[in-house]
């Protein structure tokens, strides 16, 4: 369950920046920029593969310059440390194959368990992420482009599963299914649980199309599929591209709901070696293949979004896209969205319920319960702040002093939050257990994993409400005689509390559900929702489990509500 | 207006603050009167054993959970500077590693004659406080009396080709291949595990391993017992279709497994952690294995299981030393065999 949703969406209002962060990340496609009268669409960089992307592409540069040298060289310094922090794991991972040498490292390496594992991880991907793109372009497409009934709730449905942790998901087929297994269980499970992030780029994708476009393919004579595969799909291009690297980099790390249904990948792996020898060698080199694999996720997706412009050049909006009438083909066409809904939502709906019923109020063990949910409660909100905290720095500088080292500043903690929990976690056991022993097993250590995996989430939503704020705002409090901090403080700082509000949401959200590095780093005595979940599972005490999951649940909803209610404002509705 | 702006930041400082306090408090309680245990037994148990012994004595327990080998080889890294004080097994293996690197302080000698010869190791190091059998779980709408295996190396021939599932990344698992390898040496003992290579089914967990076998997809599984006497006080709904085989007759496969306590040479609260062990191996903890819900063996002089069990006595346990169950090798040789 690590990083669940990690590059979340958000921007609270809209605006430029909004939007552009918001495509940035998740929905990773076209977006508006409306300065300059005209609407013209440009695509950037700025997301997860930007440090192996160039990044010459095109810039909003929300202000002009000023020189202030003192206040955003201190900012750039912090800023720095972050990224440093922030690549630590990543770095561990490089220097410990160095060290182990190079003869120890290829026979851990080139053995018969690594190629296994390394064939389970290539068919997983290459099986989960095709279904998960025709599912998603099939329920964006018939949400919003034709007259099916209650699209707006099939919508809503379509987001829905977000709020269920992907192990939770594997929980749930298992308590139907108990003899589930292998890799066609593995594939079923994550296309349920993961296909969201997928459908969330592309139905936003679909409401920004310029139906013209269609239009014209359609009037020299392209019958209605042609028009779909020729100018439709290679629009949703970049849509399925982001999407599909977001549901990657989650297949790579995810922990629970493989260990659950017998499928090996190189975290489950990972956290075999570490239940039997701690911090060995082989675990570092299983680190080091999934790095690999993760690298070689991210230049695909680098490479195969290509370098086209989908832009909308001219005066004047789009109009919204006509809906197509199906006439009674709709009826038909429902059982997708019910289909799809009854396996991502009904089969949790259906074993969670069995289970809380079943277990009565036996499993209510309120003490543990409370516990627990305080423990997890606590450690979400002071990772959340830090987390944001620490996106502070490089989300304004990345909107008020925009430069090559901040766009390398921002690339870097992408890449770094690319890195799955177990690695993160691997990495900083070591590193503080044989180096820093004072930060062993502490709070402080955990929040920084946290830092690494989510901090882009809190940039997103940070920088997006920064850029609202004029900075003739700060300009004015400098010239009625504040001093440069105190202008800051009172102006844009306040300005931008709903944007960090947001931010910590996000965050903290994606701390709740986290499993892998939790598990491994947790200072002595700390039990989290999901940590004891996973406990009570693991003895099949799938009642006992119940309540724990339900709690995960709830608290979620939040979280899909936000990313759902963003989508649709990038399209302003 | 900067007092109304420090006025909205008050409270959130506040908030981190607070939580920061309240979440290092666990991790740094340092306390007098309290004890941090590295926990690899079942949380369940262990914390049945904290809460009793808490009350009694009035010293604080904090519990890290983790695996036998896992947390073994954590205390070897910390070394010196391990938070822990106490640390519990499952099975002897880990105790072993841990003495072997001369981390554990002797256990006091009141302690150690509260536990019978065979359930301590020699050197007094640490001590036994709970054991376990190893049995066949096997399905019983498929197996009966007459087509049971007679003996756990029966297992490795080919008729039991696909028939059969074990957990084998468990310590629960490598600690009964110790076992066979210090019965049987080591040629029969690698002969045996590529027979297992090619029958059994690895499965992560030794109650997923009973699970799949009361599902029917195997006829049987190699396990310890009290999965099954867990499952059955509960509702039986992964048990129902399994009945227990016990191989008996001094057969690797009748192994009973002793699971240990020590307490660590770097302790800051050596008297409170031996008073730990001295009420886990006395009347208080084991009569907490005896009415619990752990179904584990009690072990102490004199001290009584619980009645659902078949009584330790009547287990025929062929003898095997624990302070010498050599797990590096165990890891070595099911790597070998392509089992790890």
């Amino acid at each position: 369950m690590s990083q669940e949703s990690s590059h979340g969406v958000s921007a609270p209002r809209k605006d430029p920046i909004a939007r552009k962060d918001l495509l940035a990340l998740d929905l990773c496609g076209e977006h508006g920029d409306d300065g300059g009268g005209g609407l013209h669409f440009v695509h950037d960089a700025t997301r997860v593969g930007s440090a192996m992307t160039s990044a010459t592409d095109t810039m909003v540069s929300a202000s002009p310059r000023h020189r202030l040298p003192t206040a955003s060289s201190w900012t750039l310094m912090i800023a720095v440390l972050v990224a440093v922090l922030a690549l630590m794991p990543l770095g561990f991972v490089l220097w410990a194959t160095v060290v182990t040498g190079w003869e120890t490292a290829i026979q851990l390496i080139f053995r018969g368990r690594v190629g296994d594992l390394l064939i389970n991880t290539v068919l997983l991907i290459l099986l989960t992420l095709p279904v998960c793109a025709a599912l998603a372009v099939a329920l964006a497409w018939a949400t919003e482009r034709t007259d099916i009934p209650g699209a707006r709730f099939w919508s809503w449905m379509a987001v829905a599963p977000l709020t269920v942790p992907a192990f939770v998901h594997s929980y749930a087929w298992i308590g139907l299914w108990p003899g589930l297994n292998g890799l066609g269980a593995g594939v079923a499970v994550s296309v349920v649980a993961y296909f969201p992030f997928m459908y969330l780029p592309v139905s936003a994708a679909f409401r920004l199309l310029d139906p013209a476009l269609e239009d014209q393919a359609a009037s020299l004579g392209l019958a209605p599929f042609a028009v779909f595969r020729r100018v439709v799909l290679p629009q949703l291009r970049l849509a399925l591209c982001g999407g599909a690297l977001l549901i990657g980099l989650h297949l790579l790390a995810e922990y629970g709901l493989f260990a659950m249904i017998r499928f090996d990948t190189f975290t489950t792996a990972i956290i075999d070696q570490f239940q039997s020898t701690y911090n060995g060698v082989a675990a570092y080199m299983l680190a080091l293949v999934l790095v690999l694999c993760c690298f070689v996720l991210l230049g695909l997706e680098a490479a195969l979004r290509g370098r086209s412009r989908y832009a909308r050049l001219g005066s004047g909006v789009a109009r919204r896209a006509k809906v197509a009438r199906l006439g009674a083909w709709k009826y038909p066409l429902l059982i997708l969205p019910l289909v799809t809904a009854a396996f991502s939502l009904g089969i949790p709906a259906l074993t969670l319920g069995r289970w809380l019923i079943a277990g009565g109020a036996g499993i209510w063990r309120m003490e543990e319960i409370g516990l627990a949910l305080w423990q997890t409660l606590a450690i979400c909100l002071v990772g959340g702040l830090t987390t944001t905290a620490a996106a502070v720095p490089i989300a304004w500088l990345s909107v008020r002093r925009p430069t090559r080292a901040s766009r390398f500043l921002e690339g870097c903690y992408y890449l770094a939050s690319s890195m799955p929990g177990v690695v993160v976690a691997l990495a900083l056991v070591t590193i503080t257990v044989r180096a820093i022993l004072p930060l062993y097993q502490t709070v402080a250590t955990i929040v920084l994993a946290y830092v690494v995996m989510f901090l882009p989430r809190a940039l997103v939503s940070l920088r997006a409400s920064i850029a609202q704020v004029p900075v003739e705002l700060e300009q004015a409090a400098a010239s009625l005689g504040r001093s440069p901090g105190n202008a800051l403080w009172s102006t844009t700082v306040r300005l931008a509390a709903p944007g960090a509000a947001a931010g910590v949401a996000l965050s903290s959200l994606g701390i709740m559900n986290e499993l892998t590095a939790t598990q491994m780093l947790a200072p002595n005595g700390t039990r989290t929702l999901a940590m004891a979940f996973w406990a009570l599972t693991s003895e099949i005490d799938y009642a006992g489990a119940a309540p724990y999951a339900l709690l995960m649940v709830v608290f979620s909803m939040p979280l899909t509500w936000l990313l759902h209610h963003q989508s649709k404002k990038i399209a302003g509705r | 207006m900067r007092t109304s702006s420090l006025a909205g930041v008050a409270p959130a400082l506040s908030i981190l603050a607070f939580s920061v306090i309240a979440l290092s408090s666990p991790a740094s309680a340092q306390v007098t009167d309290s004890i941090t245990i590295y926990n690899a037994q079942h949380e369940g148990l262990t914390k049945e054993w904290a809460q009793a012994f808490t009350e009694e004595t009035g010293i604080a327990v904090t519990i890290r959970q983790g695996s036998d080998l896992e947390i073994g080889n954590q205390i070897v890294q910390e070394g010196a500077n391990s938070p822990a004080d106490v640390f519990l097994t499952e099975n002897s293996p880990a105790m072993a590693l841990v003495d072997g690197k001369g981390l554990f302080e002797p256990v006091d000698k009141a302690t150690l004659d509260q536990v019978p010869d065979g359930f301590k190791p020699g050197n007094g190091h640490w001590v036994g406080v709970a054991a376990r059998s190893t049995v066949f779980a096997y399905d019983k709408r498929k197996l009966n009396e007459s087509t049971l295996p007679k003996s756990m190396l029966d297992l490795a021939r080919p008729e039991w080709k696909g028939r059969w599932t074990a957990s084998p990344s468990g310590a629960d698992f490598q600690a009964i291949v110790g076992a066979l390898l210090q019965l049987k040496g080591e040629e029969a003992t690698a002969a045996w595990l590529r027979g297992m290579k090619e029958n059994a089914t690895p499965i992560r967990g030794n109650s997923t391993a009973m699970k799949a076998v009361n599902a029917g997809q195997f006829e049987g599984a190699l396990i310890y017992h009290y999965y099954y006497f867990g499952d059955q006080a509960k509702t039986g709904e992964n048990s129902n279709n399994v009945l227990l085989h016990y191989f008996k007759n001094q057969d690797p496969g009748a192994f009973v497994s002793i699971s240990g306590g020590g307490v660590l040479a770097s302790s800051k609260h050596k008297e409170q952690a031996q008073a730990f062990l001295k009420w886990v191996t006395g009347k208080g903890g084991q009569k907490v294995l005896r009415d619990g819900t752990s179904y584990e063996y009690a072990i102490g002089k004199g001290e009584a299981s619980n009645k659902a069990l078949v009584p330790l006595a009547e287990l025929q346990a062929p003898k095997v030393e624990p302070a010498t169950l050599n797990n590096a090798k165990v890891t070595d040789m099911m790597t070998a065999a392509g089992l790890l």
